[in-house]
C-alpha cells in the first residue's frame, strides 16, 4: 500500500487534524485506562490506540511528503506562532513520529503475556498501560512541537511516566527501585539543563518559538547568554540521549525494569532525545556559528567515538545478556553522535538511519530476551546455554538481530554503518572509520559470546525441553528481525526517511 | 504466444529448483522423470525465449540484475549445456541417488543460468553455484582420494570465484556499470583479476591441476557431468569478454600442446580424457584469441562456439564409455584393460565415435567444428608470421588429440593385449545415452545429405550464422590436410607400437606441475609445522602471558566491577555532567 492510497482513504479529520491528534489521542485516553480494573481490557485500549497513532503517524508522513514546502504546521486553538503554541512537523520529525509510534504498537501487541507474568499485582495493569501511553504521548509530543517550552513540558511527561514504569519492575527484581531513582535525578538533571538553557535564550531572544529563534539567532551570536544556553541545551538533551559518560542512568534502568518497558525505551527514548538534539543542532542553532563548529569537532563526535569504544569493551565484560545489551545501545548513540557531528547532509542521514535501524535491532533484541525471561527465568549469559535448542525460533530471531548490530551484510546494520563510512570517508575521517570497524568488533565479540552460550553449549538443565515463547510475542519479534533484513537488502525506504529527514534539518536544497 | 512469466523463466533456473527438490524426493522413480524431464522442458523454454530481451530483471542495492537473457553466442552454449544435461540424466538412470541425481541438475541448471546472465553479479552468483553444486560430484564417489581431491577442488573453484568477484567489484568501481561489455585492453585492473577467474575455471596452464585432479576419481556418473560444464562455462566468459586478446592465442596454443605429453603416458584412461578435455579448451580459447574484427572475428568466434558444442558431446560420450568400462570391471587403468570389444561391443562402437569425433576425423562432428577454428587461424597467419606458429602447434596438437584419445583409449580399453576380463555390456540407459550422443556426433558432422541433418544445423546455431552459412568445411585442401595428418599420426602410432617405443601401458604416477604445491608445499608446510613444534611451546607461553596481562587490564577497566563502571550512580554522574557542561562552555568561549 503506498502512501498515497493512505492519503485518499483518510478520513477528513485524520487528514485535517493528524499533527494534534498523534500526541492527544494517547494522552486522554491514558486516565481512561488508569481507572479500568480489568488488566486485559487496559491491554486492549493500549494496543488499539497505540495502532491508531501509528495510523496518523503514517498519514502524517504522507502528508509532509506531499506538502510542497515540506513542513505542516499546525497552530494549537488557531494561536498563529511566535505567540501560539505551534505544531511542526517536517521530514525529520515525521521518520521519528513513524518510528516511535511503530515500535510502541509492536511492543503494546507483545507486552500482554510479559506485562501480565511480570506484574504480579494485576490491580496496578491499568495504572502501566496507562503510564506507558503517556510515555508515548509525552515522547510524539516532544517529536512534534515547534515551541522550546513545549518541548520541555513533553519532555518531562514521557521521563516521569517511565520512571514510574521503570519502578516497577521491583516486583520482578528489587534492584529496580534504585535504578528508578537514579534515573529520576539524572532525568530531571538533564531536564533541568534543558530549560535552563532555554532560559538563557529567551533572556537573549525574547520568544520561545523554535523557528523564530532561529530567525533571531545569527544577530547575536556573540552572545554570552545565548552560549551558555547553547552549551546547556547540548549537555540536557545530551544526557537524556545517553551521550558518553552521561549514560549511567541507562545499563541499570534498561536491565531491572519490566521487558516490555525496556523494548520501548530502548528502541525510542534515546531516539526522542536524539532526535531533539539533531533539531537544536541543525535547525535553532546553525553549525556556521563558531561556538557550535568547535563544540562538533571538540565535543560531539570525540564523546561519540570514546562511547563507541569504551561501551564496547564494557559489553563485552557484562555477564548479564540485557546490561550487555544496554551497554551496546550507549555504543550505538555514540554512532549516531559520531554521524550527526559532521555537520553534512550524509553525515546527519547516517546518523539517521543508524538511528531507525538500531530501534529495529534493539527492538528485536529486547523482544526475544523478554520471551526468554518469561520461559526460563534467566538473563545471565550462562542461563542462555542451549537455549539455540530448546527455544529454536525465539533464539534464531535474537541471532539475526543480533548481526545486525554487529553489522553483517545483508541486515539493516550493515546499511547504516556503511553509510556512516561513506560520510567520513568524504570529510577525510579514514581513522573514524577504523574505529567503527573496531568496534563493530568489539560487537562481534559480545554478540558472539551470547549466540555461542545459545547455539553451541548444551542446556543448564537438560530437562528444560522445549519451550518457546508465546506466539504475541513471537509474531512482534518476527516482524523485527526480518524487518533488519528486509532493510537491509531494499534499505531505500529508511534511506529515503533519513536523507529527507537530514535535508530537514540541516535545510539544503537538495542532497549532496 | 507463451504467458509472460514463462518467457521470463529462465531454464537453468527451473533445473536448479528442480535439482534441490529432486534431493528430497525419496521415489526413484519420480526422481527419474524429473532429471530426464527437466532438460527437455527447459530445452523448449530455450528454444522459444525472445533473442536479445532482458527477460527478467531486477534491482537491488543500486544494481540492475539481469537474469535471463539470451542473444545468439549464448543460446549455443545453453543449449549445448541442455543436451548435455539431458544426456547425463539418461546415462544415470541405472543409479539410485538422490544427491547425485539433484545436484548433478543443479549444477547444470547453475551453468545455463550463468551463461545467460546478462551482468557480472549475476555471472558471479551462479558461477559460486556451480563451484558448490559440482564439489558434490567429486565427493559422490566416496573414496578417501575423492574426498580429499574434492576439497582441493573446491578451494580453487572458490578462489576463481573470489577473484572474479574483486574484477567486477574494480570494474564497477571504474566504469560504474556491470554489464557483460567486451573489455578493451588489459589496462582495466578489473580485466586482469576476471581473466584470471575465468583462467583458473578454463585450466589455463598451471592452473590446471584441479582438474586432472579431480575428474577422474569422480563417481562413474560425476566424471560425466563434470566433463560438460564448467571448463566450457569459462569459454563461453572469455568469448563474452575477451574476443581478440592476443594473449588467449599464445594461452590456447600452449595449452593444446602440453597436455599432448602427460596424455600419452598417463595410464589412468579417465585422467588421460581429463587432459585431452585440458587440450580441447586449448582450442577454443586460441580460437578466441584470434581475429580482433570482421571476417577472422566472425570465423573465431564461430569456430569456438562449434567446437564447445561439439565438444561437449563427444567428450561427454568419451567419459561415457570410460565410465561403462568403470562400471563393469571396477578400473579404468590401461594396464588393467585390453580385449573387452569381446564382451561390450557396443560400448566400443560408441567409443570409437567418440575418438573419431575428437580426432576431428571429416563426416564426424570434431573435423566441421575444428575446421572453423584452424581457417580463423590460417586466415590471421596471411598477415602475421606470429600466427604461422601457432598454426603448426594446433597441427601438431591434432596429431597428439589422435593419438591420446583417438586412438589410445579405444585401443588400450577394448583392444591391445587380452586383459581376459569378461563381463557383461553396459546397462541399458548407459548404451542409449551413449547412442544419442554419438548419433548426434554424426549428424552434426555430416554434409547435408539428409536434409535437417549435417554441420549446417550446428551452423545456423552459431553465433554469427550468416557468415558461418557461406563457409565450406569440405573442401578438398580442409580433407586433405585432415586426412593427411591422422593418416601420418595412426601410421606412427602403430610404427611405435611395432618396435615397442610407444610408452607401455605401466601404472605409475606422472608428476605434473601439481606436485609444487601438493607435495613440495606440504612437505614446506609439515616442516614448518615440526619447526613451530619446537618453538611452538615457548612462544605461545609467551603469548598467552601477554594476552592474559591484556585481558586482564581490560577487565579491571571494563567489566561490572571494574574501574569505569564504579562509582557509577548518581554522584559521579552528576560530576560527570559538570564536567561536561564546562567543557561545551569552555569551547564556546574560546570560539568566538
Amino acid at each position: 500500500m503506498t502512501l498515497e492510497s493512505v492519503l485518499t482513504s483518510a478520513p477528513a479529520w485524520a487528514l485535517a487534524h493528524a499533527p494534534i491528534l498523534i500526541v492527544a489521542v494517547p494522552m486522554l485516553i491514558a486516565p481512561l485506562v488508569a481507572i479500568l480494573p480489568n488488566g486485559r481490557a487496559a491491554w486492549l485500549i493500549s494496543v488499539l490506540t497505540a495502532a491508531v497513532s501509528f495510523y496518523l503517524a503514517i498519514v502524517t508522513l504522507g502528508l509532509v511528503q506531499s506538502s510542497p514546502t515540506g513542513v505542516l504546521s499546525y497552530e494549537i486553538g488557531r494561536w498563529p506562532p511566535p505567540i501560539g503554541i505551534e505544531f511542526r512537523t517536517d521530514a525529520l520529525n515525521a521518520m521519528i513520529l513513524l518510528l516511535v509510534t511503530g515500535i510502541g504498537f509492536l511492543a503494546s501487541v507483545f507486552s500482554w503475556p510479559t506485562i501480565a507474568s511480570e506484574l504480579k499485582n494485576r490491580n496496578k495493569l491499568g495504572m502501566f498501560y496507562a503510564a506507558f501511553l503517556l510515555c508515548m504521548a509525552g515522547l510524539l509530543g516532544v517529536a512534534s512541537t515547534g515551541d522550546a517550552f513545549n518541548l520541555f513540558v513533553f519532555l518531562e511527561i514521557s521521563s516521569l511516566a517511565t520512571y514510574v514504569m521503570v519502578a516497577m519492575g521491583a516486583q520482578r527484581d528489587r534492584r529496580a527501585l534504585p535504578a528508578a531513582f537514579n534515573y529520576l535525578i539524572m532525568g530531571t538533571l538533564g531536564a533541568s539543563f534543558y530549560i535552563i538553557g532555554i532560559g538563557f535564550l529567551y533572556a537573549a531572544t525574547g520568544t520561545l518559538n523554535m523557528a523564530d529563534i532561529a530567525d533571531r539567532l545569527p544577530a547575536l551570536t556573540t552572545s554570552r547568554s545565548v552560549q551558555v544556553g547553547f552549551a546547556f541545551i547540548i549537555v540536557g538533551l545530551g544526557l537524556k540521549a545517553a551521550m558518553w559518560p552521561l549514560h549511567q542512568w541507562l545499563p541499570n534502568a534498561y536491565s531491572y525494569s519490566p521487558s516490555f518497558v525496556t523494548v520501548f525505551l530502548s528502541a525510542t527514548a534515546t531516539k526522542v532525545a536524539l532526535y531533539a538534539l539533531v533539531r537544536f543542532l541543525f535547525t535553532v542553532f546553525r553549525p556556521e556559528y563558531s561556538f557550535e563548529l568547535a563544540s562538533f569537532s571538540w565535543i560531539l563526535a570525540p564523546l561519540g567515538i570514546a562511547a563507541m569504544v569504551i561501551c564496547s569493551f564494557q559489553a563485552v565484560f557484562q555477564t548479564d545478556v540485557r546490561r550487555v545489551l544496554a551497554y551496546s545501545s550507549v555504543a550505538q548513540v555514540g554512532y549516531m553522535l559520531l554521524g550527526v557531528s559532521l555537520a553534512t547532509a550524509p553525515g546527519v542521514a547516517a546518523g539517521l538511519l543508524h538511528l531507525f535501524n538500531h530501534a529495529l535491532m534493539k527492538g528485536a533484541l529486547f523482544m526475544a530476551i523478554a520471551g526468554i525471561v518469561m520461559t526460563h527465568q534467566g538473563t545471565t549469559i550462562r542461563d542462555f546455554a542451549g537455549l539455540g535448542r530448546t527455544a529454536p525460533w525465539t533464539m534464531t530471531a535474537f541471532a539475526i538481530a543480533g548481526l545486525s548490530l554487529i553489522g553483517v551484510p545483508l541486515t539493516a546494520g550493515f546499511i547504516s554503518k556503511l553509510q556512516l563510512g561513506y560520510a567520513l570517508f568524504a570529510e577525510g575521517w579514514w581513522w573514524a572509520v577504523l574505529l567503527v570497524v573496531f568496534s563493530s568488533f568489539l560487537a562481534v565479540f559480545y554478540v558472539g559470546r551470547i549466540l555461542q552460550a545459545a547455539f553451541f553449549q548444551p542446556p543448564i538443565n537438560p530437562r528444560k525441553t522445549h519451550k518457546e515463547a508465546p506466539l504475541l510475542i513471537l509474531v512482534p519479534l518476527w516482524i523485527l528481525a526480518l524487518a533488519n533484513l528486509y532493510f537491509g537488502i531494499a534499505a531505500d525506504f529508511p534511506l529515503g526517511l533519513a536523507r529527507d529527514g537530514a535535508v530537514a534539518a540541516l535545510g539544503l536544497e537538495a542532497f549532496r | 504466444m507463451m504467458p509472460a512469466w514463462l518467457a521470463a523463466l529462465n531454464p537453468g533456473w527451473l533445473m536448479i529448483l528442480v535439482g534441490i527438490a529432486a534431493l528430497f524426493i525419496p521415489y526413484r522413480q519420480v526422481r527419474q522423470v524429473l532429471t530426464v524431464g527437466t532438460p527437455i522442458v527447459a530445452i523448449a523454454l530455450l528454444v522459444m525465449a525472445p533473442h536479445e530481451v532482458d527477460l527478467l530483471t531486477a534491482e537491488a542495492l543500486d544494481i540492475t540484475f539481469s537474469f535471463y537473457r539470451v542473444d545468439s553466442l549464448n543460446f549455443i552454449f545453453g543449449l549445448a549445456f541442455l543436451i548435455a544435461s539431458l544426456l547425463n540424466a539418461i546415462y544415470a538412470l541405472h543409479t539410485n541417488n538422490p544427491r547425485q541425481d539433484g545436484m548433478a541438475l543443479a549444477y547444470a541448471g547453475a551453468a545455463v543460468s550463468a551463461s545467460f546472465a546478462g551482468d557480472l553479479m549475476t555471472l558471479f552468483i551462479f558461477w559460486e553455484i556451480t563451484a558448490i553444486t559440482s564439489v558434490f560430484l567429486v565427493l559422490q564417489a566416496g573414496t578417501r582420494a575423492a574426498y580429499f581431491a574434492s576439497m582441493r577442488y573446491l578451494v580453487i573453484q572458490i578462489l576463481s570465484g573470489v577473484i572474479l568477484l574483486d574484477g567486477l567489484s574494480y570494474v564497477w568501481r571504474y566504469n560504474g556499470t556491470l554489464s557483460l561489455e567486451a573489455f578493451q585492453s588489459f589496462s582495466d585492473p578489473g580485466a586482469i583479476y576476471i581473466f584470471i577467474a575465468l583462467g583458473i575455471k578454463a585450466a589455463f596452464p598451471f592452473m590446471h591441476n584441479w582438474l586432472q585432479d579431480s575428474y577422474p576419481k569422480a563417481s562413474v556418473v560425476g566424471a560425466v557431468v563434470l566433463s560438460a560444464f564448467t571448463t566450457k562455462l569459462a569459454v563461453y566468459g572469455f568469448a563474452r569478454l575477451f574476443p581478440g586478446f592476443d594473449a588467449l592465442i599464445w594461452i590456447g596454443a600452449i595449452m593444446t600442446v602440453f597436455p599432448v605429453f602427460f596424455a600419452v603416458i598417463e595410464n589412468d584412461l579417465r585422467r588421460v580424457l581429463a587432459y585431452s578435455l585440458n587440450n580441447q579448451v586449448g582450442f577454443m580459447i586460441c580460437a578466441i584469441g584470434v581475429g580482433t574484427a570482421g571476417v577472422g572475428n566472425a570465423l573465431a568466434l564461430n569456430g569456438a562456439s562449434a567446437h564447445a558444442f561439439a565438444h561437449i558431446i563427444y567428450k561427454a560420450l568419451l567419459f561415457m564409455s570410460m565410465g561403462a568400462v568403470l562400471y563393469r570391471t571396477g578400473t579404468t587403468k590401461a594396464s588393467e584393460l585390453g580385449g573387452l570389444y569381446r564382451s561390450m561391443p557396443w560400448t566400443t562402437l560408441f567409443c570409437i565415435i567418440g575418438g573419431l569425433s575428437i580426432s576431428a576425423f571429416p563426416l564426424f562432428s570434431g573435423f566441421v567444428a575444428k575446421s572453423l577454428t584452424m581457417s580463423a587461424v590460417a586466415y590471421e597467419g596471411v598477415s602475421d608470421a606470429g600466427m604461422v606458429v601457432v598454426w603448426l602447434m594446433l597441427l601438431f596438437a591434432s596429431a597428439g588429440v589422435l593419438e591420446h584419445s583417438g586412438i589410445k583409449i579405444p585401443y588400450f580399453a577394448f583392444f591391445g593385449h587380452d586383459s581376459g576380463k569378461r563381463v557383461k555390456e553396459a546397462p541399458f540407459n548407459m548404451l542409449l545415452a551413449m547412442g544419442m550422443a554419438a548419433f548426434l556426433c554424426i549428424a552434426v558432422g555430416l554434409p547435408a545429405i539428409i536434409p535437417g541433418f549435417g554441420y549446417q544445423w550446428l551452423y545456423s546455431l552459431l553465433p554469427y550464422p550468416v557468415e558461418a552459412s557461406s563457409y565450406q568445411p569440405f573442401t578438398l585442401e580442409h580433407i586433405l590436410t585432415q586426412m593427411q595428418l591422422l593418416v601420418l599420426a595412426t601410421f606412427a602410432f602403430i610404427l611405435l607400437k611395432r618396435f615397442a617405443l610407444y610408452p607401455a601401458e605401466k601404472p605409475g604416477t606422472i608428476l605434473d606441475t601439481d606436485w609444487f604445491y601438493r607435495k613440495a608445499g606440504y612437505g614446506f608446510v609439515q616442516w614448518s609445522g615440526t619447526v613451530w613444534g619446537k618453538m611452538g611451546p615457548a612462544m605461545s607461553a609467551m603469548f598467552s602471558r601477554l594476552s592474559e596481562r591484556a585481558y586482564k587490564r581490560l577487565e579491571s577497566a571494563f567489566s561490572p566491577r571494574g574501574e569505569i563502571a564504579r562509582g557509577g550512580l548518581s554522584g559521579g554522574a552528576s560530576i560527570w555532567t559538570a564536567v561536561i557542561l564546562a567543557a561545551v562552555l569552555l569551547m564556546s568561549f574560546l570560539s568566538s
